[in-house]
């Protein structure tokens, strides 16, 4: 797995090799942003930002634009402390919405939070409202076993706000803290599937008053600039509360999310890192700003393309 | 999508040049720019970004494009040439064994489609070449995932060879080719678990699937919403299994799939089929020029250049 040095370490490197902040450094700064999918129009205004910076500073080198940089990047990432928190209700059932494309890992986000939870002491139930897919309540199901949960499933191909309506029903009657609802994959341009999304969070919205607690959009990082799109749609949908960014344990970056906090303002929560129970963390912005610079000074990666 | 197309801006700037009545260097510059950033928010790589524009602007400056009385689409045309081009020209072909059973392998990141790709393009050869597949289900790593291919299988009247999930899939793969060839199905797909290219673990585990196999086809099934990683990942598939095509799927969403441009450049390997939805019949073959005018959202870009 990555060793993961700090932050600030990376930077130093950056700052060693270019001393003086000119075009060149700016230029590199650029590519490594671009190259972590953080996409052109964010990378465009960041750097327009630092370059303000550090002529009102007067920053002629680049050790004292260090600072700068960490404080810019973390700025477009977090704009307070408990964001990253998972919002609860404090006296009874909180219900929690899991959206986003087909594959990015909504059913294993489940499954994973499903095992963070009780391990928290909390009662969870889950809710297979994935009724399309092949195979996709069994899964849940292997999950909800993994956990120690139970499932509260129809048949495949059944309607998914009923599966949702049924699970509500039985979270009451258990008195459960937490339900988890699983939905298919949809692509955000899918109109009538963007549609059932709707109607899914109605009902929930109906039956709990005040919740869904959380609605999160599940993001693979290796998603390049559509991932903007999803943000979009989906919040138009749902009302997207936070993201959650799998797949941290490759080698994309997952840049895309700082691209989504300065345009949409909707806060990454969680990060995935692999396909096991525990593979799943709170966000956290500076070892994720690190990340982006973690590779800058491999010797092959800026050889010729 | 949120982007004026490339050749809405690549007009603007030249009627902008036109103003001043000659094409200048320094306009192609400007031209290239607009290029660049198109082939960026297309999630092309930026290393291929960068030396594919470098190719325009050589080639823009090199030519007529100064002295046309058309630069525009002059270089519009330039651009969608060289991308035709790098997408692989000419459609290619499926590659069918002559001794049969035809073994085809997918392989791919978590997620991207490789399960419901083996399902469909099953069906798909099934009907266009009159064969009779069976599916061997070698992922025993994934929640679910032996029910999936028999689920799918079931919907298509396919049969599905598995072993549980108990067993090693290099041994699974070897007892689905024995079946096969007892059941005289001359069309066998390995559907196999989605893994990290840099999981050394499960990228040999494929390299002995393929000693096994001897597949005709080897797939990398890619997201088409892939970013900048995707030269990285096709890349490694590439070096250790020596890739002989690759599927696109999800091109049914609104991305540019620039990843497509990616791939090829950096593996040289044709994209053979995308995926249009989840359905089973969903699969199409790849056209690259289609690809190339997505990639640059210039879909009226051949229109605007016959008018020309
Ligand atoms: N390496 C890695 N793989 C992951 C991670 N999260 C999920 N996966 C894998 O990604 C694939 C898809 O995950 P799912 O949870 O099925 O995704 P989904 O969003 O529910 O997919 P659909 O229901 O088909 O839309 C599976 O093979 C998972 O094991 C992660 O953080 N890291
Ligand atoms: N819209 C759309 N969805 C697709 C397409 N191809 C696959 N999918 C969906 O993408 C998700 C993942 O597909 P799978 O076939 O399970 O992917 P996989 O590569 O086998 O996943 P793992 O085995 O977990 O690595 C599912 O929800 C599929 O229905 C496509 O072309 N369009
Ligand atoms: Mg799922
Ligand atoms: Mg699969």
């Amino acid at each position: 797995s990555k060793t993961r040095r700090s932050f600030s370490d990376q930077l130093n490197n950056l700052v060693k090799r270019y001393r003086k902040v000119d075009e060149d450094f700016f230029e590199e700064l650029e590519d490594l942003l671009i190259e972590s999918d953080v996409g052109v129009t964010t990378v465009m205004d960041l750097v327009e930002k630092l370059k303000d910076e550090s002529r009102t500073r007067n920053i002629k080198d680049t050790e004292e634009l260090k600072e700068v940089i960490a404080e810019v990047l973390s700025e477009f990432l977090t704009r307070d402390e408990t964001e990253t928190q998972l919002n609860m209700n404090p006296e009874g059932l909180s219900v929690f919405l899991m959206v986003g494309v087909n594959g990015a890992g909504k059913t294993t986000t489940i499954g994973k939070l499903a095992g963070r939870l009780k391990n928290q002491g909390k009662s969870v139930l889950l809710a297979a409202a994935d009724t399309f897919r092949a195979g996709a309540i069994d899964q849940l199901q292997v999950w909800g076993d993994r956990a120690g949960v139970d499932v509260i499933r129809h048949q495949e191909g059944s309607d998914p706000a009923s599966v949702i309506f049924d699970a509500i029903k039985a979270a009451k009657s258990r008195k459960t803290d937490v339900l988890l609802c699983d939905t298919a994959g949809r692509l955000q341009n899918k109109v009538n599937l963007m549609k059932e999304l709707e109607k899914i969070k109605r009902v929930i919205e109906r039956e709990v008053p005040g919740a869904p607690q959380e609605v999160l959009l599940v993001l693979d990082a290796t998603t390049g600039q559509n991932a903007l799109n999803q943000a979009k749609l989906f919040r138009q949908a749902s009302d997207v509360t936070g993201i959650v960014l799998t797949k941290l344990d490759g080698t994309a970056k997952g840049g895309i999310v700082l691209g989504v906090r300065h345009e949409l303002n909707i806060p990454v929560k969680l990060i995935g890192l692999g396909e096991k129970m525990n593979d799943l963390q709170t966000f956290d912005a500076d070892a994720f700003i690190y990340g982006l610079f973690s590779e800058l000074f491999s010797d092959d990666n800026h050889a010729e393309a | 999508m949120a982007f004026e197309s490339l050749a809405d801006r690549l007009q603007a700037t030249m009627k902008k040049i036109r103003g001043k009545g000659k094409v200048s260097e320094a306009d192609v510059k400007q031209m290239a720019r607009e290029v660049r950033l198109a082939l960026l928010e297309a999630d092309v790589n930026f290393k291929v970004v960068k030396s594919f524009v470098k190719r325009i602007q050589e080639r823009a400056v090199g030519q007529d494009v100064l002295k046309s009385l058309t630069p525009g689409q002059q270089v519009i045309k330039v651009v969608q040439e060289e991308l035709t081009e790098l997408m692989g020209g000419e459609q290619t072909r499926l590659n069918l064994a002559l001794k049969p059973p035809t073994v085809i392998l997918f392989v791919g990141l978590q997620g991207a489609g490789k399960t419901t790709s083996a399902a469909k393009l099953a069906n798909y050869i099934r009907k266009m070449h009159n064969k009779k597949p069976l599916m061997i289900a070698a992922d025993i790593y994934r929640p679910a995932a032996i029910k999936q291919l028999q689920t799918l299988g079931s919907q298509l009247s396919i049969p599905v060879f598995s072993l549980g999930d108990q067993i090693n899939p290099v041994e699974i793969v070897r007892q689905g080719l024995e079946q096969a060839s007892a059941d005289h199905n001359d069309l066998v797909m390995i559907d196999t678990a989605g893994r990290l290219h840099v999981d050394d673990a499960l990228m040999d585990e494929l390299e002995q699937i393929k000693a096994v196999s001897h597949p005709d086809e080897i797939f990398l099934v890619v997201d088409a919403m892939t970013g900048q990683d995707a030269v990285n990942v096709a890349n490694t598939f590439n070096e250790r299994l020596d890739l002989t095509g690759v599927i696109m799927t999800k091109l049914d969403g609104d991305t540019r799939g620039g990843a497509a441009l990616s791939i090829r450049s950096v593996t040289g390997k044709p994209i053979k089929f995308v995926g249009m939805g989840e359905k089973m019949d969903a699969l199409e073959p790849f056209h690259p020029d289609r690809m190339a005018s997505r990639i640059l959202g210039m879909g009226d870009v051949l229109s605007l250049i016959e008018k020309a």
